[in-house]
């Protein structure tokens, strides 16, 4: 049995990471993300593995980039104009469907920003992000204990299906301390390593490319990856429900979902019949259960700190049966249960 | 009967793309004999530029990967961080090792990466048909400075080999051409000398050659050898520019 510790969301996130056995991280600074680097600096050598602090974010992605392709457990962390800065990196992993996990510690933008957790960053996570036609995978954990366990789901299903994997968090998670349980992590890797390059000794040279100039070949290669992503669509939308019987369904991710866990305890205490969906994948997009639940609830409120981007994809889904309301505060302020439950009386 | 003469193990039957008097086939020559003269094919990663050099991993028979524009040598940072035994090489043009990679150049070289960087410095941007390049020299005309590079717009040609001998982390750099046969030869032997520093495990080696583009120059072949001689070289000196391993 292993005991509870209390642990730091950014330590977590580094410590699930090695116990998922990432072999190389990569990072730069940035708050608040910064204690995952630090973490990630002492532990990856105690354990004898790669660690660089990078000169820039472009030089982190593309170091991943270089230790996929050398075969390892590859990531690096940032935060909001930081990962902006990784998208062209990631629009290659894509292309040349690499693995890796880049961790997005959201804080407020656009620009500079602030330094405040936030979730403004989900069109970027879940829509490309980068040029070209692709798809991250994006799990979004919502706790401490998550985030120590998402980094193994993250590589796994990133080897699974040779594409990038992002974690979508924030400030506010992964500055919280909460006790955690350093649960057994599951390090099988899928067998099929066929296309790493170690040196060819003993087989064919190996060419790792996203250029395919020859009539035809980019669309054939496009159509490989949305049959893939369609794949990936079918197979892993993860989600979790509680009060599945509930009248006014709240959908939320990360923090906003902890508020809003808050907020629906508080007002079924009083009778009402509130529920959560919350997506522990925001791409694909648990779509499945939202079509069912359009079914049977009167109305959706979704919830994030952003000025309305989840909504977009729970409107999609919901395809016009159900009302679908939201309420959001931007700029790094975070909402709170009281000001949820107003927006619910007005339903 | 002796062979005297053959094409090297490294080098796929794939014809090149490039134009004619381009340098870029004889130094992709080089470097595969240098990798079969070292018995290394099997444990080579190379990576390929974005530029003229990008279809590289279809010339070369050994692995290699592609890399975004100025990115090789954080890329060959993550392959050999993660495979330290391999030899790990970058192959690049001026825009993109001197402009948009000059970061990742600079801090792989300042951290001693155990790697070789094979730098093609032709003065210009050939893939995108003849932009100005940070190497172009003063008064150069090209598509992006029609009336000569002017330094009060566009600053210097940057000197890479001697801007990287300040850093400690650097072991061996040097200038070569392929202008000429005698230059060719010696050309071989600083890239041989540079994947030898990274066998060795002696840290960043980088050699620099100046090559000809006849087409984006607007000059004959021969004319553009001429350049190279004059006018290149006596602004970019050949020679072994540091080598730390006779220190």
């Amino acid at each position: 049995m292993t005991t509870k510790r209390l642990m730091k969301g950014n330590e977590a996130l580094g410590e699930g990471a090695i116990q998922a056995g990432c072999g190389a991280y990569f990072g730069y600074p940035i708050t608040p993300q910064n204690e995952l680097t630090e973490y990630m600096s002492r532990r990856m050598l105690e354990e004898n593995r790669v660690f660089i602090q990078s000169e820039s974010e472009l030089a982190a992605i593309n170091m991943v980039f270089g230790a996929s392709v050398a075969g390892a457990r590859a990531m690096t962390s940032s935060s909001s104009p930081g990962v902006s800065l990784k998208q062209e990196g990631l629009s290659y992993m894509a292309g040349c469907e690499l693995p890796g996990l880049v961790v997005n510690v959201q804080r407020g933008g656009p620009g500079l920003g602030n330094i405040s957790g936030s979730q403004a960053d989900y069109f970027q996570a879940v829509k490309g992000g980068g040029h070209g036609d692709y798809h991250l995978i994006v799990l979004t954990p919502g706790s401490v204990q998550e985030l120590y366990e998402m980094p193994a789901l993250a590589f796994s299903l990133s080897e699974k299906y040779r594409t990038p994997a992002m974690i979508l968090t924030d400030g506010i998670l992964a500055q919280m301390q909460e006790p955690m349980e350093a649960v057994k992590i599951d390090t099988t890797r899928d067998e099929n390593r066929d296309w790493i390059l170690d040196g060819c000794k003993g087989r064919a040279p190996r060419k790792i490319r996203s250029l395919l100039m020859e009539e035809g070949a980019l669309e054939a290669h496009n159509r490989h990856l949305q049959d893939k992503y369609n794949l990936i669509k079918t197979q892993e939308q993860r989600y979790q429900l509680i009060n599945e019987q509930a009248e006014i369904m709240l959908v939320a991710y990360g923090i906003s979902a902890r508020v809003c866990y808050t907020a629906i305890q508080e007002a079924n205490k009083k009778g009402a019949k509130l529920g959560l969906l919350r997506p522990l994948t925001v791409w694909p997009f648990p779509e499945k259960i939202l079509q069912e639940l359009a079914l049977k609830v009167k109305a959706f409120l979704v919830v994030e700190l952003n000025a309305g981007q989840m909504v977009e994809d729970v409107k999609l889904a919901v395809n016009g049966k159900t009302p679908v309301h939201f309420y959001g505060r931007a700029g790094g302020a975070c909402v709170t249960p009281g000001e949820i439950l107003k927006e619910i009386e007005k339903i | 009967m002796k062979k005297l003469f053959s094409k090297p193990e490294s080098l796929t039957d794939t014809d090149h793309k490039y134009c004619p008097g381009c340098g870029h086939g004889i130094v992709h020559r080089l470097v595969a004999e240098v990798i079969d003269e070292l018995g290394i094919r099997e444990k080579t990663i190379g990576i390929a530029p974005v530029g003229c050099a990008v279809f590289a991993y279809d010339y070369w028979n050994f692995d290699v990967t592609e890399a975004s524009h100025g990115r090789p040598p954080a890329v060959a940072t993550g392959i050999k961080r993660f495979l330290p035994d391999r030899v790990v090489f970058t192959y690049q043009g001026d825009g993109d090792l001197a402009a948009i990679g000059m970061a990742e150049t600079i801090h792989a070289a300042n951290r001693g990466e155990n790697i070789t960087v094979i730098f093609i410095n032709n003065a210009i941007y050939g893939m995108t048909t003849g932009q100005m390049a940070p190497t172009s020299l003063l008064g150069m005309k090209t598509t992006t400075s029609p009336f000569g590079r002017d330094p009060k717009l566009a600053g210097y040609p940057i000197r890479v080999g001697e801007l990287l001998s300040t850093l400690e982390g650097t072991t061996f750099l040097a200038r070569c051409a392929v202008d000429s046969a005698k230059h060719v030869l010696d050309a071989k032997k600083a890239i041989k000398k540079a994947f030898e520093v990274q066998l060795a495990g002696k840290g960043y080696s980088m050699v620099e050659i100046l090559s000809q583009c006849p087409p984006n120059w607007k000059k004959s072949v021969p004319e553009s050898l001429e350049y190279v001689r004059k006018e290149m070289m006596s602004y970019f000196p050949l020679g072994v520019i540091k080598d730390k391993t006779k220190a």
